[in-house]
């Protein structure tokens, strides 16, 4: 019971702020906080990235290995996408099989990774029909401090940017070969507070919006996957308007998950 | 969208800018919708639209189980879309993927932005769409049955909830597409509308589009939704003007 007195007072509050333009941490209504991206975090990982956005901590790894390819895809290669919150990240998780929470994350990133058509899968093929690689990537959230789509889509992609093709290890070519990126994805969330819309949403923010609602975007300017979430609504000029803050932050996400680095 | 590598693709536009089953870009499929279509149930509903059938039922409020998902100063609304093991071309394997998860998790957020759960605390509202028979839009369509179903269960709501995706074919803005179009198009967009407030609450997006595209895309869907809105309600209102009609 005082857990719902303690959100329903704080969401009070963070809906007062926000009727004013502030945020709890005295962020601006379209400001993110400081994002971060490390790749090669994990030696044995094919390609690896920590991506921190505030206090948010996640780490993505990819492992490629060598597999069938499916049937109605003969020529292409495999992708998954999955996404573990585990326990340790949050007072929220529990051990167990994944909560309906983390196949949302990982199915969305896997969704902007795919539409955007990061990776040219043909180039994934060995042999048509019979072997082909397999990408596997792996999103492990380490610290839940809000906004785990963005964060886990720019260490995927941070991971992807950075990741090699184990030829020598599988025998398939005598020397190893970087995996070749071809689009850049991002996601780009907000949640509703009262009738603001903000970006990069902080956990408490994540526990009193009214929806939320987060936007994938490519360096050519496409629109690639979006997804409403959490109980609440958006107009279609909400969402077209959310659609070009996207895009105006999607570049400097994009330059920071391909270059690793930083923003202040 | 699925189609990398993959070999024939269907000639999905016409040079008249017909479709390949000759609607035209702004056509629903056709749509019949049975209110009180179970016995069992509190409430329920039953949606042939295209190709696709739908049963949607609704118990509740009731006692949650389990009992730690229960709320005080609330109902839950927990819902269950699950695709039936013959629905599908290719056996599907029975029970709920993670698709079907992630899509049971945005139709609960979806209608619990529109039920009046505070005035029936403690307790739950559960929601199960049973797709007998797919062929793409299926979450739209279960969400209409769904919506009538609660409608017919007597759960207050803000209104009722119509849905349905557009998608982007052969580089066209088209409304309601069907299984080729879904598997060989460039884009899905399905969403919900609350008619009242004209705002989305649900909302997904898979493919590419420029924001032009999307805005367009935005628009046609709301219009859509607005007609299946009437469908919506004359089912609802020939529920109680003639006894029940059952499906099938």
């Amino acid at each position: 019971m005082s857990d719902e007195v303690t959100a329903e007072i704080l969401t009070t509050h963070l809906l007062d702020l926000a009727a004013h333009g502030k945020r709890l941490d005295g962020r601006g209504i379209d400001e993110y906080r400081p994002v971060s991206i490390e790749p090669g975090f994990v030696s044995t990982a094919d390609g690896s990235a920590l991506a921190r956005i505030g206090s948010t901590a996640v780490l993505c790894g990819i492992k490629l290995e060598p597999g069938k390819p499916f049937p109605d895809t003969p020529n292409a290669g495999v992708l998954t996408t999955n996404a573990e919150l585990v326990p340790l990240s949050n007072s929220m998780f529990e051990p167990g099989p994944p909560h309906p929470r983390a196949i949302e994350v990982s199915r969305v990133i896997d969704r902007a990774i795919r539409a955007a058509e990061t990776i040219d899968l043909t180039k994934l093929c060995v042999t048509p029909g019979e072997k082909s690689w397999v990408c596997y990537t792996d999103v492990h959230v380490l610290d839940h401090s809000g906004n785990l789509i963005d964060a886990g889509m720019l260490a995927a992609l941070g991971a992807l940017t950075h990741a090699t093709m184990p030829n020598r290890r599988f025998g398939i070519a005598d020397a190893d070969a970087p995996l070749d990126v071809q689009h850049f994805p991002v996601e780009c969330t907000f949640v509703r507070l009262g009738e603001t819309i903000v970006v990069d949403p902080s956990f408490e923010e994540e526990q009193g919006a009214q929806g939320r609602i987060t936007i994938a975007t490519d360096e050519s300017g496409r629109v690639v996957a979006m997804q409403k979430g959490l109980i609440g609504a958006f107009s279609p000029d909400d969402v077209k308007a959310v659609v070009e803050r996207a895009f105006a932050h999607g570049d400097r996400l994009r330059a920071i998950a391909r270059q690793g680095g930083s923003s202040a | 969208m699925g189609s990398v590598g993959a070999k024939e693709v269907p000639v999905l536009l016409s040079p008249e800018g017909l479709r390949i089953d000759g609607r035209k870009l702004d056509e629903l499929r056709s749509i019949r919708i049975v209110a009180g279509a179970l016995h069992q149930a509190d409430g329920s509903a039953f949606v042939e639209w295209g190709a696709n059938k739908v049963m949607a039922a609704v118990y509740g409020p009731r006692e949650v189980h389990p009992r730690h998902l229960q709320q005080n100063n609330k109902a839950i609304v927990q819902c269950r879309y699950n695709m039936a093991a013959f629905s599908v071309d290719e056996r599907k394997r029975p029970g709920l993927d993670r698709r079907s998860q992630e899509i049971s998790k945005v139709i609960a957020e979806a209608f619990e932005s529109v039920i009046f759960a505070e005035e029936f605390p403690r307790t739950s509202i559960d929601v199960y769409i049973e797709v007998l028979q797919a062929n793409a839009g299926t979450r739209c369509a279960g969400i209409v049955a769904a919506s009538v179903a609660l409608a017919d269960a007597g759960i207050p709501m803000v209104d009722l909830l119509p849905a349905v995706a557009v998608g982007k074919v052969s580089g066209a803005i088209a409304l309601d597409l069907k299984k080729e179009e879904d598997n060989f198009g460039e884009a899905d967009l399905p969403m919900a509308l609350v008619p009242q407030s004209g705002r989305l609450v649900l909302l997904q997006m898979e493919g590419h589009m420029t924001r032009d595209e999307l805005a367009k895309a935005l628009d046609l869907g709301v219009s859509g939704c607005r007609s299946i809105y009437e469908k919506m309600k004359q089912a609802l209102r020939d529920r109680y003007a003639g006894g029940t009609e059952v499906a099938a």
